[in-house]
C-alpha cells in the first residue's frame, strides 16, 4: 500500500512536471504507465493487438486532456478513470461494428487469396479475351501486347514496334474501347 | 506492435507543449454562476414587476418552490462542472436530483392548490405557451456559454455531462421565469415548465451526442 502511494506520488510528481512542459519527464511518465494501462484494458480485451491499439488510444486520450489533471488528487484514480472509460468505448465500438456486419464465410473463402482468385478468374475470362483481341485491327492488337499483356513501357513498345509514342497511346485507347464494346456486348 | 506504442509515446513527447491546470471546478461553477446572476439581476431590475414579485413571495410555499429550482439550477451546474473531469464519480449526477425533486413537490402542491379553487379551468392553455418560450429563449443563451467551459475539460461522458448542465441552465430559466410570472402555477404551467426543461435537457445532450458522434 505505502509503494503503491509512492508509486503515486511519483507519477503524479512526473505529470505536473509534463504539465508545466517537462517532456523528458512526460515521456518517461507515459512509459512508466503503458503497463498499468494495459492491466486496465485487458479486462475488457483479450487479443494482444487489440489491447495495444486501445491502450493507444488511452495514451491519446491521457495527452489531450492533461490539463485536467489536479496534482493534488491521486494520479492512479486518475488514469484508471481514462483507461477503464475508453477500454468500455472500445469495447462497444466493436459490439455495434459486430452487429451491423455479418461474417460471410463464403466470401471470406472466395477473396482470401487475391492470386489464386485472379487465376480462376482469368482462365474463365481467357477465351472471350483472346477472341475479342484477335478481332483488333492489326495496330491495335501490336498496341495491346506489348503495353499491356507484356507490361513493357511505351519507349520500349515504341523501340520495338518501330511505331511513334503517339501512335502506340492511340491505339492501346482504341483497342480497349474496341475491347470492352465487344466483351460487355458478349455477356448482355 | 509495441515498437508502435513506443513511437508514439515519443510522438506525443516531442509535441508536448506547457498546458494551463484547469481551475477547480467548484470555483468554475461559481464563476459562471456569478456572470450568469448579474446578467438576470440587470434583466430582472429592468423589465420585472417586483412588487407582484414581493407580494408572492412572502407566501412561504412559493418562496420555498422558488429557493428549491434555484437550488436545483447551482447543484446541477456544479455537478456538470465536476463530472466534466475524468477522475469524478458518475454519482456526482445524483447531486441535483433531492432538490429537483423537492422542486417538483413543491410547484406540483401549489398546482393542486389551485386545482381545489379552480377545478379543470386549470388547464387552459393561456399563458403557459409564454411560460414555453421564455423558459427555451432564456435557456438556449445560458447553455451556449455553458457548454463550452464544459468541454474545456475534454469530459469522457460528454452527453452525461450535457444532460446534468441542461438541467442546471432550465432550472436557472424557470427561476428567472418566476420574477415575470404573476400569478400562481397551473397544472398546465407545471406541465409546460416540465416540458420545457426536458426539451432543454434533450435538446443539449442531444447536441453534444451528435457532436460526439461527427468527431468519431
Amino acid at each position: 500500500m505505502g509503494e503503491q502511494l509512492e508509486a503515486d506520488r511519483h507519477w503524479s510528481l512526473l505529470m505536473a512536471a509534463a504539465q508545466d512542459g517537462d517532456r523528458a519527464a512526460y515521456e518517461r511518465l507515459l512509459r512508466e504507465i503503458v503497463p498499468f494501462i494495459r492491466a486496465v484494458v485487458s479486462r475488457q480485451h483479450r487479443a494482444r493487438d487489440r489491447v495495444e491499439e486501445v491502450t493507444q488510444e488511452v495514451l491519446l486520450t491521457i495527452h489531450r486532456v492533461r490539463h485536467t489533471y489536479d496534482p493534488a488528487r491521486p494520479f492512479r484514480h486518475w488514469l484508471a478513470s481514462i483507461a477503464r472509460r475508453r477500454s468500455i468505448d472500445a469495447l462497444r465500438r466493436r459490439l455495434r461494428t459486430e452487429a451491423h456486419e455479418i461474417a460471410d464465410d463464403t466470401a471470406y473463402e472466395t477473396f482470401a487469396d487475391p492470386a489464386a482468385n485472379r487465376v480462376v478468374e482469368a482462365s474463365a475470362a481467357r477465351d472471350g479475351l483472346g477472341e475479342a483481341i484477335a478481332g483488333l485491327t492489326p495496330p491495335q492488337r501490336e498496341a495491346i501486347e506489348l503495353l499491356k499483356l507484356r507490361e513493357l513501357s511505351l519507349a520500349e513498345a515504341s523501340g520495338l514496334s518501330g511505331k511513334s509514342i503517339a501512335a502506340l497511346k492511340v491505339n492501346v485507347h482504341r483497342a480497349i474501347k474496341s475491347l470492352r464494346q465487344r466483351l460487355t456486348g458478349a455477356e448482355e | 506492435m509495441t515498437s508502435d506504442t513506443d513511437r508514439l509515446i515519443e510522438r506525443l513527447a516531442a509535441e508536448a507543449e506547457p498546458v494551463r491546470r484547469l481551475r477547480p471546478p467548484v470555483l468554475r461553477a461559481a464563476l459562471w454562476l456569478a456572470a450568469v446572476a448579474a446578467v438576470l439581476a440587470a434583466a430582472i431590475l429592468l423589465f420585472a414587476n417586483l412588487d407582484v414579485f414581493a407580494r408572492r413571495a412572502a407566501d412561504p410555499k412559493l418562496a420555498l418552490e422558488l429557493i428549491f429550482t434555484l437550488l436545483t439550477g447551482i447543484l446541477a451546474i456544479v455537478a456538470a462542472f465536476e463530472l466534466s473531469l475524468p477522475d469524478r464519480a458518475a454519482a456526482w449526477a445524483l447531486l441535483p436530483l433531492p432538490s429537483l425533486a423537492l422542486w417538483i413537490a413543491s410547484s406540483g402542491y401549489a398546482c393542486w392548490r389551485h386545482w381545489i379553487v379552480y377545478g379543470p379551468d386549470g388547464w387552459a392553455i393561456g399563458e403557459s405557451a409564454d411560460c414555453f418560450r421564455f423558459i427555451l429563449g432564456v435557456s438556449v443563451p445560458l447553455a451556449v456559454s455553458l457548454v463550452p467551459l464544459l468541454r474545456r475539460a475534454a469530459p469522457l461522458a460528454p452527453v452525461r455531462v450535457a444532460a446534468v448542465g441542461g438541467l442546471g441552465v432550465a432550472a436557472i430559466a424557470a427561476f428567472a421565469l418566476q420574477f415575470f410570472h404573476p400569478f400562481d402555477i397551473t397544472i398546465m404551467d407545471l406541465a409546460v415548465h416540465a416540458a420545457a426543461v426536458s426539451v432543454v435537457v434533450a435538446a443539449v445532450a442531444g447536441a453534444e451526442r451528435a457532436v460526439g458522434r461527427r468527431k468519431g
